[in-house]
């Protein structure tokens, strides 16, 4: 029972890796899932597509009052004027395409602002640093990874719509852009052509608050603040779980409400052999919580572990 | 006591000063509450380098950050030995994990690195690719010559290449006169502007898909590049049926010479991935993909920047010079010049570049 439990693994068990820092650390690593990476890159887009027309519609609104300038005549319009406003359109569409992910990616996060939403960063394979060329790469091969087979899936449907033949050189063409695609669902990393290419990964990046000190707190480190009364276990009581059921233990007390507070507690006395009383859950458990670590960080220091109940 | 200090930097109202260490009953959160104020130090320096700009950052603070990130560090390697409190292990993970991105992120923003390109980093990676390029271009050489022979062979090719518009001159059978018409400048310089700009967004496009083609092993690069190169053998077929090919070197060198090489040079690019792809040698396929990809990377933002320079040549010298002569000074120099720069331009390495 013990091993199928270690072999079925969650799903972010799945996305599990490590980094080997240069001081020799071990430190885990959460892969990003495919669809907050897809809800990413969608953000992205929204938001230099809008930028875009925003940005258009500021240039037809200055080309307008070109016209006006000449009286409403377009025959009158300065060339050099409104091929300027051309020369601009075209370097801005340019540099926001390429300019938003390189210099986001570059930065200190490693995120645009779609994978910051998500809460996910760029980082290079096995611990290397992440360098400029790595990002340039990922961001080159994006065309034709994304957009070349949207555009070609969406051109194909159109003209299937519109009755025209479909040569078999479009068909294989739009099969050949798809694969791309559909590449993060081929490898075990969900790595995209870019990632591959660059030699990066896509990572979840860690939320932790420093919680409170439980063994400090109230019925932890004295008496229960309800009844007075001191809580002390015995060797045979503390022998009976292991460090699976404390980290349980230590959830609980965290973060759940009263009721789990006293399932626990009725399930802990029914173990040890305690007769279960009611309304000083919270203190009972504290205690147990910190005798029991007490014990088996005492036992860890001799190097003795007991990873859970059963063993 | 240091508390009150750390949570008015911190700016949350929700950190409570930390419980008086000798209360702490267990020795493993006596370690804890001795070392945590290192810790928020640690995690507000880091949060702060992660909103941007180290220039914020106070000099004390940024020369105590190596010493406070091997400080948690340890402590975390500490803590995996002797502490169960699942909370601050993986409050020190996280910890950990996020200043190593900020201790070991990239050593300099994109400015720095584009400067560290230009004097020096550019020539290198194309000189590091000089296999490829040589391939490239005998496909380049290869693909002119078939476009040219199966124009020779069959005129219906020369419509299949060129699918004509109406009103193209430049079709088989066009009079001498006509194609002469077809090389002479036009009109003045209005438009032309606009004209380089948009040859720069279709040119670099077609450079892009070519270096991210060479993902698969590199054949659709050589593909497109024949393909390229044959309409141009077709063109030159066309024209020298009227004794008009030098007029059509000249008038092709002037941006051809740039914006040929550009396409040469992402070719190789590509090809260079493929090539690192297909036969990885000792390192592991992505391993081999990814050193590859990071030098060809480089060379492709050399031929962004070589496609402005061609578009711009194309709109204004190409249109506004007519003389076959000085069409051909000024496409030698602008060979010779990009020829010098990647071959001869060789600044020691200045220990700035990451080996890759």
């Amino acid at each position: 029972m013990n091993a199928r439990k270690t072999t079925l693994a969650r799903p972010a068990d799945k996305r599990a890796r490590t980094l080997v820092t240069p001081e020799g650390l071990v430190l885990p690593l959460v892969l990003a899932a495919r669809a907050p990476r897809a809800a990413a890159l969608m953000i992205d887009v929204m938001i230099v597509v809008f930028s875009l027309v925003i940005f258009q519609l500021l240039v037809v609104w200055v080309a307008g009052g070109l016209l006006d300038g000449t009286a409403l005549d377009p025959a009158g319009m300065s060339g050099g004027a409104l091929e300027f406003l051309g020369i601009v359109m075209a370097l801005f569409v340019f540099c926001t395409w390429y300019g938003y992910f390189l210099v986001q990616e570059l930065g200190p996060r490693g995120a645009t602002l779609g994978k910051r939403m998500v809460g996910i960063r760029i980082a290079a394979r096995r611990g290397a640093r992440l360098t400029p060329e790595a990002v340039i790469a990922r961001n080159l091969l994006r065309d034709i990874e994304i957009f070349y087979p949207i555009v070609a899936l969406i051109t194909l449907t159109i003209m299937a719509q519109q009755g025209q033949e479909i040569g078999i050189l479009s068909a294989i063409l739009t099969i050949w852009f798809a694969l791309f695609l559909l590449f993060p669902f081929f490898n075990r990393d969900a790595l995209r052509a870019g990632d591959i290419v660059a030699g990066t990964w896509v990572v979840e990046r860690p939320k932790a608050q420093l919680a409170s000190v439980l063994s400090v707190q109230g019925a932890a480190a004295g008496a229960s603040n309800v009844t007075g009364v001191r809580y002390a276990f015995g060797e045979a009581e503390l022998s009976v779980y292991g460090e699976k059921e404390l980290q349980t233990l230590e959830r609980v007390l965290r973060d759940s409400p009263a009721e789990a507070l006293a399932a626990t507690h009725k399930a802990i006395c029914r173990k040890i052999g305690w007769e279960p009383g009611a309304g000083d859950e919270r203190a009972f458990l504290e205690a147990f919580y910190a005798q029991l670590r007490a014990r088996l960080e005492a036992d860890m220091r001799f190097g003795k572990r007991k990873a859970d109940k059963f063993s | 006591m240091k508390a009150p200090v750390i949570s008015s930097w911190f700016g949350r109202g929700a950190v409570a000063a930390p419980p008086d260490i000798e209360s702490a009953a267990l020795r493993s959160d006596r370690f804890r509450l001795e070392r945590e104020g290192d810790w928020r130090r640690l995690e507000a320096i880091v949060a702060r380098m992660e909103r941007g700009g180290l220039r914020r950052i106070a000099d004390d603070d940024l020369i105590a950050l190596p010493a406070l990130y091997r400080t948690a560090a340890s402590s975390l390697a500490v803590a995996r030995e002797t502490s169960l409190d699942a909370a601050t292990l993986a409050y020190l993970e996280a910890l950990v994990q996020r200043a190593w991105f900020q201790v070991y992120g990239p050593r300099y923003g994109f400015v720095r690195w584009l400067r560290g390109f230009f004097l020096g980093g550019w020539s290198r990676a194309v000189r590091a690719l000089w296999l490829d390029i040589c391939i490239a271009l005998f496909v380049m050489v290869a693909g002119t010559i078939v476009g040219w022979l199966l124009v020779a062979e069959d005129e219906a090719w020369y419509y299949r290449l060129f699918p004509a518009g109406i009103g193209e001159a430049r079709v088989p059978g066009a009079s001498r006169e006509q194609l002469l018409r077809s090389l002479a400048h036009d009109e003045g310089a209005a438009g032309l502007a606009g004209f380089a700009a948009q040859l720069f967004s279709n040119n670099s496009a077609v450079c892009i898909l070519a270096f991210a083609l060479g993902f698969a092993f590199g054949i659709p690069s050589l593909l497109l590049l024949v393909h390229n190169m044959a309409l141009l053998g077709a063109m030159l077929w066309l024209f020298d049926g009227q004794g008009l090919v030098v007029e059509l070197a000249a008038w092709l060198s002037v941006h051809g010479t740039t914006e040929l090489f550009g396409i040469l040079l992402s070719g190789a690019a590509g090809l260079h991935i493929g090539r690192a792809m297909a036969f990885p040698g000792p390192a592991a396929v992505l391993d081999a993909a990814a050193a590859a990809g990071r030098r060809a990377a480089v060379v492709m933002v050399g031929v962004v920047i070589m496609m402005v320079v061609a578009a711009l040549l194309e709109a204004f010298p190409r249109q506004l010079v007519e003389d076959t002569g000085s069409r051909f000074v000024i496409g030698g120099t602008m060979l010779t010049f990009w020829l010098a720069y990647f071959c001869l331009y060789r600044p020691a390495l200045q220990g700035l570049e990451d080996g890759g």
